[in-house]
């Protein structure tokens, strides 16, 4: 075990995996510069042919990506930001989301597109956001939003090893985050499979991306006056361990979903949705989200705190539904 | 800023032109089978058919081996056929069977061979552009010599992709063929109302050897053809290609059902019969003595057959079953 930071640990899985799958490339703005760190010392050592600075030209970007992808080049496409995305939206939704179906399962879609989310540290609007909900509607591409240096290796490791296009979505304020990664060469984190942080009895707080630190935080300040959390950080949305959340909720009775996406048509909302349907039952107070509000992010630091989740609001929305 | 000719006299010689003719007959007497069966309500969605335009397409592709690229449009049915696609897969695609190039999930929108290099007839115009042109990024990295071609018409031209493709492939040299077919509709609006310039202009913008050409002339789209694809094959870039054509059925077939008033006169649409490819061709073989009436019976004979057993097999395959659905979103991965 080292100990590193979460953007070194995505460093770390593309250099291991590029040396070790040597089809393997890379594109983005400024990739060579790197931004957000993640990216540094790839070109240095792999080279033009596989490490590429793009013009700004996300349309193109996504497209390509998905066409290298789909020609047999196992292709990371980094966005920069989630925001930019969008203005590559073809490539992702209607291209990367839906070829392998609409080939017949003909194609494989080995392609990874990286992008930083999230707000609070005033870059506006459009360069805030937490858009996955969008992409878990689109039905055919994967979704990783890591919250430690540990769970963003392994899951990109996965994303380069597997054939499945893959959104792996970086929590900007969490990159400085340091964390035990391990060095093990296979070290792996499936889809599929949420992280329990720490068992409880008394409620389930699920926990996303940025939310996660937040909801640890949370989960001691409860335990201090008696109340027993089970933290769950599902780590990927799409797929989506819902047998994991519906059994904590079984047996905790109570349901706090904490995520900095807008919360309509949140992945919030989702699993409140599917908690609803499949353990209703065991309900004994009302599900909480704790989201960030059905507006564009404004750029005014205290308005950001307003808005945006935190630890005192898990408590509270904790302590409403214990009451409940 | 001085580009590279992309003129050759080049020529493929009459046995490859027999084949090419064939191959354009083929794709022709498909289309009017699938035609027949849209009108008829046979079939569960729409087609796009390309008739008028398959020069472009045989020609081009008469340079692809099977380890080559093609991406396409929603008007893919004879780029599809021109990449060595089967018309019984095809037919049986947009019939909605399993048996289908894409076991009846993907649709004339979506025909799909990727053991031909053939990586897909696209719903959104430009998508092929964006995905020929990472084939291109694949295959330079590959360092085989392989080659990818986007075909798109002059209405997907005024999507941004194209603009942002051509800028990375000059500046990566990707091996890629750009071919614009030009058929002077952007699906029911006149090109000249929605394009502004030259679209080609627009190419040797970004310093790319260019050429235009007509389109309906299948030697003159070989020959051109020839020389961008072997200079992509070489490492020296892309090129461009806008082959005027024109396409002679609808934008969808299903259109006179819901136009209110036709958007193109009769008379131009006769005037463009007059230059169909395909008797153009066989007119130039006969010239060339390399083809007689008989051989054009047998030709037609052969091409009739071959798309006879391919409705039939159409018909007696089964639709398919949720199992291939759920099999074909995620790689070893339920959805």
């Amino acid at each position: 075990m080292v100990k590193m930071r979460l953007t070194q640990a995505i460093n770390a899985a593309y250099f291991e995996e590029m040396e070790r799958n040597e089809r393997i490339v890379l594109f983005g703005e400024d990739v060579e510069v790197s931004m957000f760190g993640d990216t540094r010392g790839l070109h240095a050592k792999f080279g033009s042919k596989r490490v590429r600075n793009t013009p700004i030209s996300e349309s193109a970007m996504t497209g390509m990506a998905v066409g290298a992808a789909m020609a047999g080049t196992p292709t990371i496409c980094h966005l920069m930001f989630s925001n930019f995305a969008l203005t590559g939206f073809d490539g992702i939704a209607n291209q990367a989301a839906k070829l392998r179906l609409m080939t017949g399962g003909q194609a494989r879609l080995p392609v990874t597109f990286v992008a930083a989310i999230g707000a609070g540290t005033s870059t506006g609007a459009q360069h805030s956001d937490t858009p996955y909900p969008m992409f878990m509607n689109l039905g055919g591409i994967n979704i990783a939003v890591p919250a430690t240096p540990a769970d963003a290796k392994g899951l990109m490791k996965s994303a380069l090893r597997g054939f499945n296009p893959t959104i792996f979505l970086l929590p900007r304020v969490r990159g400085a985050t340091a964390g035990e990664v391990s060095e093990d060469p296979d070290f792996l984190v499936p889809y599929g499979k949420a992280s329990v942080l720490q068992e409880g009895t008394d409620i389930t707080i699920v926990a996303i991306g940025s939310c996660v630190n937040h909801a640890v935080r949370a989960a001691k300040a409860l335990k201090e006056d008696g109340v027993s959390v089970e933290l769950i950080d599902p780590r990927t949305l799409v797929p989506l361990d819902t047998d994991t959340i519906v059994a904590s909720v079984r047996k905790t009775g109570r349901l706090v979903v904490a995520d900095e996406a807008r919360d309509r048509c949140s992945a919030a909302s989702h699993i409140a949705a599917v908690v609803g349907d499949e353990a209703f039952s065991s309900l004994r107070a009302p599900i909480k989200r704790v989201t960030a509000p059905n507006i564009p992010m404004p750029y005014a630091p205290a308005l950001e705190r307003a808005l945006l989740p935190d630890p005192e609001k898990i408590v509270a929305a904790a302590m409403l539904t214990m009451a409940g | 800023m001085s580009q590279p000719d992309l003129h050759h006299n080049f020529t493929p010689g009459p046995e490859r032109l027999k084949a090419m003719l064939e191959r354009m007959l083929l794709i022709r007497r498909t289309e009017e089978q699938l035609g027949a069966d849209s009108r008829s309500g046979e079939l569960p969605g729409n087609v796009h058919l390309c008739a008028g335009q398959e020069a472009i397409a045989v020609a081009v592709c008469d340079h692809l081996s099977d380890d080559d690229y093609v991406g396409s449009t929603h008007r893919g049915h004879g780029h599809f056929l021109a990449k060595g696609g089967s018309a019984k897969s095809l037919i049986a695609e947009v019939h909605g069977k399993s048996s289908g190039a894409c076991g009846g999930l993907g649709g004339s929108m979506h025909v799909t061979d990727l053991s031909k290099g053939m990586i897909g007839a696209n719903g959104i115009v430009g998508g092929g552009i964006g995905l020929a042109a990472g084939a291109a990024l694949s295959a330079q990295v590959a360092g085989q010599g392989q080659v990818a071609v986007a075909f798109f018409g002059d209405g997907a031209s005024s999507q941004g992709i194209l603009s942002e493709v051509m800028n990375i492939a000059v500046l990566w040299k990707l091996p890629l063929l750009l071919v614009c077919e030009y058929n002077g509709y952007s699906e029911f609006s006149a090109s000249a109302t929605v394009n502004a310039g030259e679209i080609a202009d627009r190419a040797r913008a970004f310093g790319m050897p260019t050429e235009v050409i007509d389109g309906n002339d299948l030697e003159a789209v070989w020959a051109v053809a020839a020389v961008a694809i072997d200079r992509a094959r070489k490492g020296e870039g892309p090129s461009f290609i806008e082959a005027k054509t024109y396409r002679l059925r609808g934008h969808l077939e299903a259109e006179d059902g819901f136009l209110q008033a036709p958007y193109r006169s009769e008379d131009e649409i006769d005037q463009w019969r007059t230059r169909d490819p395909i008797p153009r061709l066989a007119q130039r073989l006969v010239e060339l003595s390399a083809l007689t009436a008989t051989d054009i019976e047998a030709l037609e004979a052969n091409v009739a057959a071959e798309v006879k057993d391919a409705l039939q097999f159409a018909h007696e395959s089964e639709p398919p079953g949720m199992e291939r659905v759920l099999s074909s979103v995620f790689v070893d991965q339920r959805p």
